[in-house]
């Protein structure tokens, strides 16, 4: 399978903060790949760079073929970039938005072309709307019409889903999944686990650093956790989980400590030196233990604290 | 008690402010170095007693009392003789393109007139288009014919000292006859107008998508530099082409300016005014980050444009230095121009130069924001 991105060394530097630090990453053609990482990873960084809003510091790599340095110009031509902001105009209507963006890239049929993605979007009877009086559900499906108009070859998606209720997180997934299907890449960031889920691979980065990268199943597995769920034997018994995670935080063997709901996920790589700690609770009558698999945000979390302690290891700020 | 709380509202807001403004260096720093600048530069620039004004001399006589006439009004201090001994239709030629603002005609057998007391006409023709530029000038005439021969007025010709001056003074006003400031002012007015507009307006223009966000969008699509200067300017071309024609209506029906020159010409002219001014806004754009500073940039730039371009002040009246940075600003070419075409009917080859000027100038900004436009949100 070819690459749609392929990049190397990528970085990135702000002032004295390094925003990406030498990112590495493939992005399979006609897959959706899940860009995950906390705040402040170098994620919306990464994104302006392969589209060209942003010069990198060091390293480079190509996009569709065009590299990244010296085509920017046609680079711009075959891919989307969907903003974290909407970055339509708010003063301009649904469909003089739309108008706007299909002149800007030469496309014929401009009356056509937008009269057919108002109705793809359901959008015919608010086309005369300015763009700024919509909900923000309706404002993430105009941009992503917006800039899947050209037909581009690479979509790239910063959170387009942030602050957006589920259902319509749902259409815009499906939407995205049509996109794919008719063979269109996708590089979709994301805070939301469930979207994690939907995407074909996942790239993890944590402080610039591309941390984990394959599916949902190779980043669990390669995580290697051991993990036990505990719930309270008295539900009614609220500070007794939080007591167990006070107790069991930093413990040797412990990596992972993460309430979930009414349960406490605790897990850790090494199983022996996890069993080793766990066990003056094993016994305990307050709590039930349960052998559990590692979910994704188990994995992710325990991601992160691993790339935390070896930032602060290396002495690297944070 | 709610007024203290209210007090306590007050502080907070002054507190939040002052931080804002703290972190807006630019604007900050803009709010204090403008106005002193602004102060030196105006304070020592603009003076309104204009010394120094170029003149011709046609001297037909060639006699002792022409050369002296001449000399004395060099000494004056007003006069500025930069073409002694000229003929009638170079001299006409100068003060059509503004070379010279005053000519000064001595007509044949001066001197032979004078010593025989016949007081004969001097003729001095002024360049009225800006009346305040020429009048205290034309003021000091009056005294200069009084004294001007008293010395060469010696031994047998001293009788004519006393009584009325030894020649007759014909001061003749061109181009604005009666010295109707209105004449000057409201043409001149079109190219303040203009420039306060157009450049506030396009100062605004990649700011504003800077602002609202909007700029991360059109710099993903392949767009060009050249193409988004040409698309934010162009709808402003017709703008200030429609300002021009009111300006231009109202001049002839309110003030009743009187129109010499060429419509065409000067719409030609106006246009390439609109778009040096575009430029200029379309500059400050790409690089004030805020709206606000946009508008600092407009307006420091505006100030001096009005003052230092001969629109409020006599050109001529300004040091050396400031009339250099006049000749910087489109608005200087362009007063002379405009008051050229209305005032004195100037063809192209009179406003030559100055069209040059304003062509250089578009240029010149139109390269540079083209280079300063960023591509990227680095």
């Amino acid at each position: 399978m070819t690459a749609a991105i392929r990049v190397r060394d990528l970085s990135k530097r702000f002032g004295a903060r390094l925003a990406v630090d030498a990112l590495s990453l493939d992005v399979p053609r006609g897959r959706i790949m899940g860009f995950l990482g906390p705040n402040g990873s170098g994620k919306t960084t990464t994104l302006r760079m392969l589209c060209g809003l942003l010069t990198p510091d060091g390293g480079g790599g190509s996009c569709l073929g065009y590299d990244l340095r010296t085509q920017a110009a046609r680079i711009k031509r075959h891919i989307g970039y969907m903003t974290q902001k909407f970055s339509l105009y708010e003063d301009l209507t649904i469909q003089e938005n739309l108008e706007f963006i299909a002149r800007v890239h030469g496309l014929g049929g401009v009356r056509m072309l937008v009269s057919e993605t108002l109705a793809r979007l359901g959008l015919q009877d608010r086309r005369r709307q300015l763009a700024g009086q919509l909900s923000g559900g309706w404002k993430q499906r105009l941009a992503l019409a917006a800039c899947t108009l050209h037909r581009p070859q690479v979509l790239l998606l910063d959170e387009p889903t942030a602050g957006v209720d589920p259902a319509a997180r749902r259409d815009f997934w499906d939407e995205i999944h049509a996109l794919a299907a008719e063979g269109m890449t996708v590089l979709v960031s994301t805070h939301y686990m469930d979207e994690a889920e939907r995407c074909h691979v996942l790239a993890y980065i944590a402080y610039g650093k591309l941390l984990a990268a394959g599916s949902a199943q190779e980043i669990i597995d390669r995580a290697g956790l051991t993990l036990y769920s505990v719930h309270a034997a008295d539900p009614a018994d609220g500070g007794a989980l939080g007591a167990l995670a006070a107790q069991l935080r930093g413990c040797p063997g412990v990596d992972v400590i993460a309430p979930f709901g009414n349960a406490l996920h605790v897990g850790g790589v090494d199983a022996r030196a996890l069993d080793g700690a766990l066990s003056p609770v094993f016994d305990d009558a307050r709590f039930r233990w349960a052998a559990s698999s590692a979910s994704l945000e188990d994995a992710f979390i325990h991601l992160m604290a691993r790339a935390r302690a070896a930032g602060t290891a290396a002495g690297a700020p944070s | 008690m709610s007024i203290l709380a209210s007090l306590h509202r007050w502080y907070a807001l002054i507190i939040k402010e002052l931080i804002q403004m703290r972190r807006d260096r630019m604007t900050f720093s803009m709010m204090l170095s403008v106005p002193l600048m602004q102060l030196a530069l105006f304070g020592f620039a603009v003076n309104s007693d204009p010394k120094n004004l170029p003149a011709a001399v046609i001297d037909a006589d060639r006699g002792p009392f022409g050369r002296a006439f001449t000399s004395a009004l060099e000494v004056s201090g007003y006069f500025d003789i930069v073409a002694r001994d000229s003929n009638e239709r170079e001299a006409g030629a100068l003060m059509a393109s503004g070379a010279v603002q005053f000519v000064i005609t001595i007509p044949e057998g001066f001197s032979r007139d004078v010593m025989r007391g016949d007081r004969p006409a001097l003729l001095v023709e002024a360049d009225a288009t800006d009346p305040a530029a020429t009048s205290n000038a034309l003021g000091n005439l009056g005294l200069l014919a009084a004294t001007a021969l008293d010395r060469d007025l010696s031994g047998p010709l001293a009788s004519l000292r006393q009584g009325p001056p030894p020649f007759e003074l014909v001061v003749h006003k061109r181009y604005n006859e009666e010295g109707n400031t209105q004449f000057n002012v409201v043409p001149g007015l079109i190219g303040v107008v203009l420039s306060s507009t157009m450049v506030v307006m396009t100062a605004m223009a990649m700011t504003r998508e800077r602002e609202r966000g909007t700029l991360e969008n059109i710099l993903v699509t392949p767009i060009r530099p050249f193409e988004m200067m040409m698309g934010k300017i162009s709808p402003y071309i017709l703008i200030g082409l429609v300002q021009t024609v009111i300006i231009l209506l109202a001049s002839a029906f309110l003030f009743d300016v009187p129109f010499q020159g060429n419509l065409a010409l000067l719409f030609a002219c106006c246009m390439l005014f609109i778009c040096a001014n575009l430029a200029i806004g379309f500059i400050f754009s790409t690089i004030a980050r805020t709206q606000l500073q946009a508008m600092q940039m407009a307006s420091t730039f505006l100030l001096p444009s009005i003052l230092l371009s001969g629109f409020m002040f006599p050109f001529r009246g300004m040091p050396g230095w400031a009339q250099a940075l006049g000749e910087a600003l489109p608005l200087t070419h362009f007063l002379r121009i405009v008051r050229g075409i209305i005032l004195k009917g100037s063809t192209l080859a009179d406003v030559a130069f100055d069209v040059g000027m304003l062509v250089a100038i578009l240029l010149a900004i139109g390269f540079l924001s083209l280079r300063l436009y960023r591509r990227t949100l680095d």
